[in-house]
């Protein structure tokens, strides 16, 4: 018999960063992530791995960053509400360079909003929550089979760049239950460890050639110390100009050095396309299924899909909008991607938004409308 | 082929549950599935509907637009959903707990709740009693293939009962 079987968005998740290794959950519940911690509590154990559930949402997160410390592979999942109250602390991890994984299953907002319904309303938080000048890792799931493969691509992008990452979800997708097959095995990115003896020179927050530092895990034998304060090499807070200077660019570069490697998008229908809608997560299946509806009725319009949201995918936009006579960006928001692809394309071609909140998806129907008034036809 | 069902009614009645038994047993039988849900945030009353999507190619947009079956299991459900259906759907109601029907030509009515109270025990039953009648009534799945995902998903110590419940509702759905 195949292996085949239904599995919800959540679940998957849920198994993927288990299949990545990640031996370490703390969570507090809250809908529409919910099914991500119960099925760590049921999994983990088994593993020999640790779940706990925290008082709130800024211990778990708290406590993933310690666990992160001390060696394990972490993880914690929450919604828009709590994912606002972890602010602080993903700020803290990219600062003091912690390896764990962030779920957001976005909700209706502002506040705790609808808790149940769709929304793709956490993308400008995602990027910009926490204060200060700091990097991103964003990807966004269409399916439940990609939500196992971003998860396990989640995990390790936080190992090999020492930063937290987010797998920023929405609901359609961590609800949604779908025919899946999952592999036996997936690729991991161990946790990167000193190769040198403190008597060899080695500073736990000296950078490697790529930028990321080798930090120790506690417990490893290395005296170290880490703080939300900008730090130099010893990981002790440094009150240099220049030493603040080269830490927030090598944060930044890091990540940006290797260029459009960790950018991943998806092109379908765009070989001859004159027009292409713009989209991430729940909201791109719905757009595929217009895309296929305007071609059928001759309109010469293709789809790019964001599956890294963060960092954005500029080059493609570019390319995109030097090529085409307008974007439409289908979003569940009153507008917060569509920024950003603003900004990406230059002013090169025009940009319109496909926005919902109203607690429901967009349907096919809607969105084609606005595929057939950009491209001059009568909705 | 491609299938759209909803199955509605209000929080408790289960019909999430039917609606994932239903996917499960499709996915056995390898075809592509799309199951989705939505609810309030109340563990009991308030609006549910539950929605599959069963097809030979990949399913895009993961929701229901114009469902080939309805599942109604009260009046408030029915009367919001049956307009959705295409020409040829098929609207399925509970008897007692949608007393005036919607105009709607293709209409079964069974008494669900009830068959669920007087011939397994307890009004929980009535999902699977419905998923019975609807395995029927839609010839997606094989009963064999729900009657084993009913199995694997239900406490050890309900597994007779819900699989009467089962056989229950495709007798009553002849």
């Amino acid at each position: 018999m195949s292996k085949a079987r239904l599995m919800q968005g959540n679940e998957a998740c849920a198994e993927g960063a288990i299949a990545a290794g990640v031996n370490f959950f703390a969570g507090y519940p809250i809908t529409p992530s919910t099914e991500i911690a119960e099925s760590m509590a049921r999994l983990l154990p088994k593993k020999g791995g640790t779940f706990l559930q925290m008082e709130d949402e800024i211990a778990s997160f708290g406590a993933v960053l310690g666990a992160s410390l001390a060696g394990a592979k972490a993880m914690d999942a929450t919604s828009g509400p709590g994912f606002s109250l972890k602010q602080e602390l993903i700020g803290y991890g990219a600062c003091a360079e912690i390896p764990c994984v962030l779920v957001d299953v976005q909700r209706v907002g502002p506040s705790t909003g609808q808790p149940t319904a769709p929304s793709q309303g956490d993308i400008m938080q995602v990027r910009w929550g926490t204060h200060g000048d700091h990097p991103v890792i964003a990807l966004s799931p269409w399916s439940v089979r990609e939500t196992f493969d971003l998860t396990v691509r989640a995990v390790n992008y936080s190992e090999r760049f020492r930063t937290p990452v987010i797998l920023l979800m929405d609901e359609m997708v961590g609800h949604l239950r779908e025919r899946v097959e999952l592999p036996d095995s997936v690729e991991i990115y161990p946790r990167r460890h000193p190769h040198q003896t403190r008597a060899e020179g080695y500073e736990p927050y000296n950078p490697d050639p790529d930028g990321v530092p080798d930090t120790a895990d506690f417990g490893q034998g290395y005296h170290i110390h880490v703080t939300g304060l900008i730090h130099d090499g010893t990981g002790f807070p440094s009150g240099s100009p220049t030493v603040t200077r080269d830490d927030i660019r090598r944060l930044h570069e890091k990540i940006s050095s290797v260029g459009e490697e960790i950018i991943h998008v998806e092109e379908s229908f765009l070989e001859d396309a004159k027009y292409a809608v713009v989209a991430i997560g729940g909201t791109a299946r719905t757009a595929y299924e217009a895309v296929r509806e305007a071609r059928a009725e001759g309109i010469p319009v293709g789809l790019l899909r964001l599956i890294t949201v963060w960092p954005f995918a500029d080059a493609a936009l570019h390319r995109l909008a030097e090529r085409v006579d307008g974007l439409l960006v289908a979003e569940l928001s009153y507008g917060q991607l569509v920024r950003e692809v603003e900004r990406a394309v230059h002013g090169k071609t025009e940009v319109r938004l496909c926005g919902k909140y109203d607690m429901t998806s967009l349907t096919p129907a809607e969105i084609l409308a606005d595929i057939k008034r950009m491209a001059g036809r009568d909705a | 082929m491609k299938k759209e069902l909803r199955f509605s009614g209000s929080g408790g009645q289960g019909v999430i549950t039917a609606a994932v038994l239903l996917g499960e047993a499709a996915a056995l039988e390898g075809r592509e599935v799309c199951q989705s849900q939505s609810y309030g945030p109340e563990a009991r009353g308030g609006a549910a509907k539950s929605e599959v999507i069963i097809s030979d190619e990949a399913i895009y947009h993961p929701h229901v637009e114009h469902p080939d079956f309805v599942l109604a299991m009260t009046q408030k459900a029915a009367d919001k959903y049956y307009k959705d259906l295409t020409k040829d759907g098929l609207l399925l109601l509970d008897e007692e707990l949608v007393p005036n029907p919607p105009d709607f030509p293709n209409t079964r009515r069974i008494p669900i709740t009830k068959l669920a109270i007087e011939e397994v025990g307890k009004p929980l039953f009535a999902n699977i009693v419905a998923l019975g009648a609807i395995v029927r009534l839609t010839d997606l799945v094989s009963l064999d293939t729900v009657k084993d995902c009913v199995a694997k998903r239900v406490p050890p110590h309900t597994v007779e009962a819900n699989e009467k419940a089962l056989r229950i509702g495709y007798e009553a759905a002849k």
